[in-house]
């Protein structure tokens, strides 16, 4: 056994070291990508059996003890449906976009740190690549929705793209406050200069921001109340209607994926990332429950998983916004409150505010 | 080597994808070639370790530029067949045109008249910032430059949004402000007392 180990070690010495480096990153993406998977799956089965706790009724809970393995029978049907391309439908880009969409939500999470040195790649521009990466992932959308050939799914399309883009700018001048207060794009950085307690977490001086940050979210996910690309009572099922099986599936795993990544960076720029709440806490470290104040994966997820939880309850709770009211929301409230609350900031670095600035 | 060789692959590509924005028959194949394009260019800059500048031209012109660009393209009900009749008129100026550009790009990298230096860069430290280096140049020696065409820039979107906003008679608008300060106890609903007719309703 220990011979068969001693072998595997030296056969890894002997590559060379670029290929260690595509082999380590190889395995880093699947260590990511499986369990991302698996939390996609089981955040749809949350989702239905949240809101059906919420609506008073039961949810799903037939496959499996308490409803468990309904992600894995969900799948396995839409695995075993065809694929039906629309006639007319231009069909090079109808099966591009979904892998557009996937592509995008799934790259994303290389820059998302999970614990302290857990990440995949500790890029100078986190920031930025994520916010390319999320203006790049509305190409799924408008280019699923044009090469249905569909007037519905083009409609569908058309919202989007115009909501997307509308939300991406204000939820870029939210990420600016961040990038203002911790003085750098490094993700690793970001959650680093939030330590020490929890009032140092960047949701206290940068409040405004995080809301319209966790709202833009929403919009940019196209998740309820701000779903009229997929609004069901007008336009069928908005960009995706075409699309059925594996296809339709992707854009599901891509649409929970970014839900999940939107969650993770609230968490990671606001909310102190994998710092423990209870951080800074002196009088615990002597006690039994001083590993509260540790930080670990641990406290990353449990945010996250809370962020989640508001997505699931703005579903269950807000009734769609109106087209316009969409827009008037995007241009006309969140971009002036962030633009005059990045000045204010401005300030307050200026004057080096503490515990923040200074 | 390993540089080179994705070197290599991105202008290879970047130089398909900028012949098929010119050669593709379809409006929106030639708009997503040039979004193609856009992509591997920043994938060029990031070889340069310019990884600002490269997610800039993403987050910018694909992320927004050419969303808006698509976005018109598909709604416009174009006639390719009307677009390409002056083809062999506007040739002669065509040509002129990319005679002049390739002309000015041979000076400037020919000559080195502008700072122009050929010979491999030397690779920055890991903890090299980009942004930062960028930041200090932009609003310390160049910030007048910079603050020209930030108002110019603003100046356009003022003439784009004055010329196009026409306010005609009889539109009807909302007032979100006014729907929301609406309290139903205010003469909004009535709620009247009826008699009962006796008895449990069916």
């Amino acid at each position: 056994m220990s011979s068969v180990l001693h072998n595997l070690v030296m056969f890894w010495q002997a590559l060379p070291a670029g290929w260690q480096l595509t082999l380590r990153s190889l395995a880093g993406i699947v260590a990511i990508m499986l369990p991302l998977i698996l939390a996609v799956a089981y955040l749809t089965l949350a989702e239905r059996r949240i809101i059906g706790f919420m609506q008073v009724r039961i949810g799903p809970n037939r496959v499996g003890p308490w409803g468990l393995f309904q992600p894995f029978a969900d799948v396995l049907k839409l695995m075993l449906k065809e694929v039906i391309l629309p006639t007319n439908a231009n069909r090079f880009l109808f099966l591009t976009a979904p892998i557009i969409s996937i592509a995008t939500a799934f790259a994303a999470w290389a820059v998302v740190p999970f614990s302290k040195g857990v990440i995949l790649s500790d890029a100078n521009a986190g920031l930025l690549y994520i916010l390319a990466l999320s203006s790049f992932g509305v190409y799924g959308v408008i280019l699923s929705g044009w090469a249905s050939n569909s007037k519905y799914a083009f409609l569908g399309a058309m919202r989007s793209a115009a909501q997307m883009v509308s939300y991406e700018i204000a939820m870029g001048f939210a990420l600016v406050g961040v990038l203002l207060a911790s003085q750098s794009l490094n993700i690793n950085q970001i959650v680093l200069s939030q330590g020490g307690n929890i009032g140092h977490w960047y949701i206290w001086p940068l409040l405004p921001l995080f809301v319209i940050y966790l709202v833009s979210g929403v919009a940019e996910t196209n998740r309820a109340p701000f779903d009229v690309a997929e609004g069901e009572s007008e336009i069928v099922a908005g960009f995706h209607v075409e699309y059925s099986g594996t296809a339709f599936a992707a854009f599901f795993l891509a649409e929970y994926a970014n839900m999940i990544l939107i969650s993770a960076l609230a968490t990671t720029l606001f909310c102190g990332g994998w710092f423990s709440p209870l951080q800074g806490w002196a009088w615990l470290a002597g006690t039994p429950l001083g590993f509260l104040t540790h930080t670990s994966f641990i406290w990353f997820a449990i945010k996250t998983c809370f962020f989640l939880y508001c997505f699931l309850w703005f579903r269950a709770t807000f009734p769609r916004y109106r087209y316009d009211q969409i827009m008037r929301l995007g241009w006309k409230v969140f971009i002036p409150i962030t633009v005059v609350w990045l000045m204010l900031e401005g300030l307050a670095i200026v004057i080096k505010l503490p515990p923040w600035f200074a | 080597m390993a540089a080179t060789i994705v070197f290599i692959v991105l202008a290879a590509v970047l130089i398909g994808a900028a012949l098929g924005v010119i050669t593709s028959r379809n409006p929106v194949h030639s708009a997503l070639f040039l979004v193609l394009a856009f992509v591997t260019s920043a994938g060029l800059w990031l070889l340069l370790e310019a990884e600002f500048l490269a997610l800039i031209l993403v987050l910018v012109y694909v992320g927004a530029v050419m969303v808006l660009f698509l976005f018109v393209v598909m709604m416009l009900d174009i006639n390719t067949a009307t677009l390409r009749q002056g083809f062999v008129r506007y040739a002669p100026l065509g040509v002129v045109v990319a005679v002049i550009v390739l002309l000015e790009i041979g000076y400037v990298v020919w000559t080195q008249k502008l700072g122009v230096t050929f010979g491999t860069p030397v690779p920055h430290a890991a903890t090299f910032s980009n942004t930062r280096e960028l930041g200090n140049l932009i609003y310390t020696t160049y910030v007048y430059p910079f603050e020209i065409a930030a108002v110019i820039l603003l100046v356009g979107i003022v003439a784009a949004i004055s010329l196009t906003l026409r306010r005609r008679a009889g539109t009807r608008t909302q007032d979100p402000a006014k729907q929301v300060r609406v309290s139903a106890k205010r003469g909004r609903i009535r709620i009247v007392k009826m008699p009962t007719q006796g008895g449990q309703a069916e």
